[in-house]
């Protein structure tokens, strides 16, 4: 329904600078998800699009409309919070109607959107209930269904299964995700510094650290060509291997050195000129498998295993002690604690990265994005 | 003592047990002297002098005295002068156990036996009250014989002393007296301090904090110190309208003064404490202040109104001070509190009156405390304890 457009927008607290110029593009209909770690900013920037927080410079644009000085309820946004905020002493029904009673609309419309808001959601027969007569999968429903009611352009939600137990968390996320789904046309931004919520629910996702955009793109593509170290570490779990390497052999495809003098080559064009440059090789736990022969990448003894049953995470010693190799295999692959163990990987799955720490296979990012 | 049990939770059995008999200790300490008051009032005068209130449920044995008929009256019967008669209006009202005809021993005689007086006089006198006096000749005297008695009283209670202190003692009109203070002087106090707390607590605006500051500096100004200023200023204002010195609206104002510092604090307190969701929830839901105010502010902090309610009540009615200076002493302005005073210059000895008036005073506290107690507790720990 509505284009939504970030231009340096900044935020400070007198001098403490939390967004430092954000530049961001939101098309109508996308699925917009901010993670970062704590204290990155995203849960700022969401309430500063939500006209909660004045930005202090860039402008913010709705719909094409330059919304700096918009009070909330003028812009076209509903938010859900974390804490579901509901209020307290009002039934369903009155919380869903809330702002649109504050906006006198007629009682007909009022109940009509209600009542649809609620059969979306299957909160018809709890709508004369008090919010704390109500579980919080339910609670968070209500205060979903309260932001439907007031049909915006813009739906904002601020961790909300962060307050959920483990389970309520994975089906209502999938009531989200079927919730955009009978909902093409809206624009929704989603905070969570919960990665898995991040890749299942975006259509593109935003990383966020220290107030800046580290990368912006679809799940995919940040797994299979993180733009940087960080956006590497971040997405996936258990975390991408980091190991320093230096440059062989630059070229169309590149040849690297890495711990204990092993080369892999990897299809990666490089500058003729970082020859002998120290930079960073990375590969996911989940792209690594047992190799047999003499093709392989890393050798080492097992230091320590967690079997989680479908997989099991292996924590390999190749001689640096602080940071053990860390590789995802089947439950069922018959390894002992101790056992040498060599392990290879497809050179499609490696990365790596200069000394500033920005992918190597920067280009081809730039296209896809 | 919400605190108590909640510390003792964790503790042993004899923990617990400790904190319930101190509890009870306590509350019996507290209690018996309030039970002691309704008992007393609701006695017989005779019977509040002549035994405590402890005994009240029981019969009381009191020493009375009677006075004979003439003996010129008695009737000539089996050759002697006899008068026949009973002491009390309604025969057997009283029990008799023993009598007497001298003040130094009024229990000579066992109820029912025949004392001899001398000079051939006896006198029988019954449990009942019935007597029999008799003369050997005809008596001329007109004065009758003073007897005594012990008699046993059953416990008599009556209603009669509050009839009395309500209607003649002018304790019903200063009981209106001080509603008419009290109600006017808790609530406009609220209705102020609760808009002044949501704007301290949720609004922007310069100088904030310096207010706030403000407030917390005089709730530590002695009442005492401000009391003559302050009425030299309302009757400056006064003049200037044509308004007598000590009315009604005088005190509503210098009691709703000297409450709202502490009305902005504790409200304040509780409201900042509200998620601030909530209200950035209805904000974006389109609500301005006066809306979030109204409709989500006010109803979440009923609690610590009611709270402050009963702190204000309570405080009002049992003010003597600021009513003594703010308004008259005459009986359509007197308070309940200065009644009471006057009372124990004017009837110090009169106990079923002091006692009635004391109880008369007391229970509304009682009932504005008992009513809304749940609130109290809540209130006090309002900002301390997370969803208290």
């Amino acid at each position: 329904m509505a284009d939504l457009s970030l231009k340096g927008v900044e935020k400070a607290y007198g001098t403490l600078k939390i967004l430092h110029g954000v530049d961001l593009e939101i098309k109508s209909g996308e699925f917009i998800v901010f993670v970062g770690p704590s204290g990155c900013g995203k849960s700022t920037l969401l309430r500063s699009i939500a006209g909660l927080e004045e930005i202090t410079g860039g402008t913010l644009s709705i719909a094409g409309e330059v919304v700096n000085d918009v009070p909330p309820s003028k812009r076209g946004i509903a938010m859900v919070f974390q804490s579901y905020a509901l209020y307290p002493h009002m039934t369903v029904y009155d919380n869903m109607a809330f702002g649109m009673k504050i906006a006198k609309e007629p009682k007909a419309e009022i109940d009509r959107r209600v009542k649809n808001a609620a059969e979306i959601l299957q909160l018809t027969k709890y709508l004369d209930r008090l919010p704390k007569a109500m579980s919080g999968g339910q609670r968070q429903r209500v205060a979903i269904g309260r932001a439907i009611v007031r049909n915006p352009k813009v739906f904002l939600f601020d961790e909300p299964l962060s307050n959920l137990d483990a389970a309520l968390r994975v089906a209502t996320r999938i009531e989200i995700a079927k919730l955009k789904e009978s909902m093409p046309n809206a624009t929704m931004i989603y905070v969570t510094h919960d990665q898995v919520e991040a890749m299942t629910l975006a259509d593109r996702i935003v990383v966020l650290k220290e107030g800046r955009i580290e990368q912006v793109g679809s799940p995919m593509e940040l797994y299979k060509h993180p733009g940087n170290l960080f956006v590497a570490q971040f997405i996936g779990s258990p975390a991408m291997n980091i190991l320093p390497a230096t440059i062989e052999q630059p070229g169309a495809s590149t040849v690297i050195t890495h711990l204990g003098g092993r080369k892999a080559t990897l299809p990666i064009a490089t500058e003729p000129g970082t020859k002998g440059q120290a930079i960073s090789f990375g590969v996911r736990p989940e792209d690594l498998t047992v190799a047999t022969g003499d093709d392989y990448l890393f050798e080492g003894p097992i230091d320590y295993i967690e079997q989680l049953g479908e997989v099991q995470l292996v924590y390999l010693d190749i001689g640096r002690a602080d940071a053990p190799l860390t590789a995802k295999l089947p439950g069922n692959a018959p390894i002992k604690r101790g056992q040498v163990l060599k392990l290879a990987a497809d050179p499609g799955d490696l990365h790596i990265f200069d000394a500033s720490g920005r992918s190597f296979a920067r280009p081809k990012m730039a296209a896809a994005a | 003592m919400a605190q108590a049990s909640g510390t003792a939770a964790g503790k042993s059995f004899f923990g617990r047990f400790g904190v319930h008999i101190a509890v009870l200790f306590f509350v019996t300490l507290w209690t018996i002297p309030t039970l002691g008051i309704l008992v007393t009032s609701l006695r017989d005068k005779d019977q509040i002098i002549a035994s405590g209130w402890w005994s009240a449920f029981f019969s009381s044995s009191q020493t009375e005295n009677a006075r004979l008929p003439a003996p010129n009256t008695a009737v000539s019967k089996d050759g002697r002068f006899v008068l026949e008669g009973n002491l009390f209006a309604e025969p057997g009202e009283k029990r008799i156990t023993a009598f007497g005809t001298r003040a130094v021993a009024p229990t000579e005689y066992e109820a029912g036996a025949v004392a001899d007086l001398g000079d051939g006089e006896t006198l029988q006198i019954n449990e009942d009250g019935s007597f029999v006096a008799g003369y050997p000749e005809a008596q001329t005297s007109e004065r009758g014989r003073r007897v005594y008695f012990a008699a046993t009283v059953p416990p008599r209670f009556t209603t009669e002393n509050y009839q009395t202190v309500l209607f003649s003692e002018g304790i019903g009109r200063s009981f209106l007296n001080s509603l008419t203070v009290t109600i006017p002087a808790t609530v406009i106090p609220i209705m102020i301090a609760a808009f002044a707390a949501y704007a301290l607590a949720w609004m922007r605006f310069p100088g904030r904090a310096i207010l706030i500051a403000t407030v917390i500096g005089l709730l530590v100004v002695p009442l005492q110190m401000t009391l003559i200023p302050l009425l030299e200023l309302y009757n400056g204002v006064g003049n200037l309208f044509g308004v007598p010195s000590k009315t009604y609206l005088g005190i509503w104002l210098a009691h709703t003064g000297f409450g709202l510092p502490f009305a902005i604090y504790l409200l304040r307190s509780y409201m900042a404490g509200l998620p601030r969701e909530l209200m950035e929830s209805a904000r974006i839901d389109g609500a301005s202040d006066f809306e979030i105010f109204i409709k989500i502010v006010l109803p979440l902090s009923f609690p610590v109104l009611a709270s402050f309610a009963i702190f204000q009540f309570l405080w009002v009615w049992n003010d003597l001070l600021v009513a003594m200076v703010f308004l008259g002493s005459g009986s359509d302005q007197l308070v309940l509190t200065g009644k009471l005073n006057a009372l124990l210059g004017s009837r110090g000895g009169d106990w079923e009156i002091l006692t009635t008036s004391a109880f008369i005073t007391i229970i509304v506290p009682l009932i504005v405390f008992f009513s809304l107690q749940r609130y109290f507790v809540r209130g006090l720990l309002a900002g301390s304890v997370k969803g208290g």
